[in-house]
């Protein structure tokens, strides 16, 4: 099998202000059906700009070639395989575009009373019902708007109940040192105080850790399942059962929900709290600034603390029900990203029952056989997971000098995307891939080929791979500095960069 | 093995003290074992020339592949120097930590603060446990 490198478009790409020129226009405006007024009159005069912002003056054609040649600058997962572990990058189906697209949804105004739109409180409260169906749960708030204000709501739920027990004294979470480093910053941003439970030597987490931390200080403990390393928590029962004991509450971060969907349910393994991530486990897009949405579902002791309003079906119509006096308040502004809530419904019931169990069963056999292909040049420290796996280039490393990050870059060469790395910490030089269910086995014998051939290249020419990317656009950037001294605003020439 | 000098001084956080020729001045850095353990460092960020920093604040933050870590002040003191040098080469921290990857040079309130520091002995069984 021969790999060549990937035709990314090559040079730099001026910026749309740099295509402008004055007086250019893209489209002819068409005539107000409403009265016009003076600017004034509805914006007090000290809120209104002294002279019209500089937007650039582009042709129609001029816009669409900009960035299209973006775009193919670019590595998105309808290019190729996109194998970031625990972010489970699957193909969003088109179909979802389409109903997300309906003007019926589309052209929603939040304030339309609720008798006018009956079907898309209807859809909220079948999507609810359906999350709270996959993952064993009770209710469903569809407000968070990503993973992890997901999380924190979770954790606020969890305040709120300790709370209404006369128990504001738990402020201790346990988090295992494999968790996602979103799980102890919303910790602290609720005002708790996390603690770091030790994982076993099998990547579980270690239930003696588990029992020694356990006291009336704990308000619950923090634990994705399978857990960052893939690995399924198999004593989660008994895990659950003794957090309970101790007056705990189990929240699962269901970053890895992929893996179980139709399989298993958080909320039989003891869990009480859940969030999803709708843009890993049921194809929404994913993020670049976009919408997301992180649904919190609760068992039922939890339910009169979820965000207000909730959808409430009544009498064959739907409500939005505010009598919530137990509620933590609003996460969001309305009801949460709506247009993402349509892709997620729509993916659920284009896959059906079978499908949900089918796509979990898909995600985990594709993984085993990437894992499979890859382990003897690249170890699994912790062995083969469900739906991803952690590789560790530590040997390669020491035998050839490239390290991780050096496999990582040289894959973009070969026109994929780079898996997750040196995450979870516990393992050295991790390398982390999540093939999901959508990929074909000719897709995945490309990845595991390029990855095999970058070991042998580090092996024979390791320059070629600590060097890479050699055919992206761009190199390799100082992320460092470009993170801390951002700068993503034109500067017309001659204009001070100052403010 | 990770190298720890016989003539530095170091915190439990993995900062080490070096002495210089200045009685009451100090250069500071991080430990090789902190290099190794960070992996790639891609950014450190110092404070400026006269600030002062109590004994255990944080004079600075190091970001590397893996993570982004608190630097912590091993004795208290105003700083008199820092190393330019990694801001345009922070690699200097994983290459050389005791030597060209120095951060800051601090001139010491109170010398006998030195003493509150681990030894080297004390630090290599605090980093082998």
């Amino acid at each position: 099998m021969s790999l060549v490198p990937f035709p990314f478009k090559s040079g730099t790409t001026p910026t749309i202000f740099e295509r402008s020129q004055p007086g250019r226009t893209g489209t002819a405006m068409t005539r107000p059906d409403v009265p016009t007024r003076p600017l004034p009159e509805l914006i007090p005069q000290r809120h209104l700009r002294a002279s019209p912002p500089r937007l650039p003056e582009v042709p129609e054609h001029e816009v669409v070639r900009h960035y299209t040649e973006i775009s193919l600058k670019n590595h998105h997962v309808d290019r190729a395989l996109y194998p970031l572990g625990s972010c489970t990058m699957k193909h969003n189906p088109k179909v979802n575009e389409q109903l997300a697209r309906l003007s019926g949804f589309a052209g929603l105004h939040p304030f339309t009373p609720v008798g006018a739109v009956q079907g898309a409180l209807g859809l909220m409260y079948e999507l609810g019902q359906l999350l709270v169906e996959i993952a064993g749960m009770d209710a469903c708030s569809l407000q968070p708007a990503a993973g992890a204000q997901g999380e924190l709501t979770g954790v606020l739920l969890m305040r709120a109940y300790h709370q209404s027990r006369g128990e504001a004294g738990r402020r201790r979470v346990l988090i295992p040192d494999s968790a996602h480093g979103t799980n102890p910053a919303t910790v602290a941003l609720a005002g708790f105080e996390v603690v770091e439970l030790k994982s076993n030597e099998a990547g579980r987490l270690s239930v003696r850790a588990l029992r020694e931390a356990l006291d009336d200080r704990v308000a619950g403990l923090m634990l994705t399942n399978p857990n960052t390393l893939g690995v399924f928590e198999s004593a989660i029962l008994e895990i659950s059962e003794l957090v309970h004991q101790a007056g705990g509450l189990m929240y699962m971060d269901g970053a890895n929900l992929n893996a179980l969907t139709g399989v298993a349910r958080p909320g039989d393994m003891g869990y009480d709290i859940v969030h999803f991530n709708l843009h890993k486990t049921f194809s929404t897009p994913h993020g670049g600034g976009g919408p997301g949405a992180g649904p919190v579902a609760v068992r039922s002791h939890l339910e009169p603390f979820l965000p207000m309003p909730t959808v409430a079906a009544d009498g064959g119509g739907y409500v939005l029900d505010w009598d919530r006096p137990l509620s933590i308040g609003r996460v969001h502004g309305f009801y949460g990203n709506f247009g993402v809530l349509v892709r997620a419904y729509t993916f659920i019931r284009m896959l059906g029952r079978s499908g949900i169990r089918e796509m979990a069963e898909a995600a985990v056999l594709n993984n085993a056989y990437l894992s499979a292909r890859l382990e003897e040049r690249f170890p699994l420290p912790y062995g083969r997971g469900m739906h991803e796996s952690v590789f560790s280039g530590t040997e390669l490393k020491r035998r050839t000098g490239v390290k991780t990050l050096d496999v990582a870059k040289r894959l973009l060469d070969y026109g994929f995307h780079a898996p997750t790395v040196y995450f979870p910490l516990i393992v050295s030089e991790a390398l982390m891939t999540e093939p999901t269910e959508t990929e074909t086995k000719e897709e995945l014998d490309r990845y595991v080929e390029a990855l095999l051939s970058i070991a042998a290249e580090a092996e024979e020419d390791p320059e070629i791979v600590t060097a890479a990317p050699h055919v992206t656009p761009v190199r390799r950037l100082d992320e460092g500095r470009a993170g801390r001294e951002l700068d993503v605003r034109w500067h017309f020439p001659g204009e001070p960069r100052e403010g | 093995m990770a190298q720890v000098p016989e003539d530095l001084g170091y915190t439990e956080e993995h900062e080490y003290v070096r002495s210089t020729e200045s009685a009451d001045e100090v250069q500071v850095g991080i430990t090789d074992y902190a290099q190794s353990e960070l992996g790639d460092v891609v950014y450190v960020e110092l404070p400026t020339v006269g600030d002062s920093f109590e004994r255990m604040d944080v004079f600075g933050t190091i970001e590397a592949v893996k993570a982004v870590s608190d630097l912590y002040c091993p004795i208290s003191g105003e700083v008199v120097a820092v190393n330019g040098a990694l801001d345009d080469d922070p690699s200097l921290v994983n290459s050389d930590p005791y030597g060209e990857g120095w951060m800051i040079r601090l001139r010491a309130r109170d010398p006998s603060e030195m003493d509150s520091l681990l030894a080297p002995d004390a630090y290599r069984s605090l980093i082998e446990e």
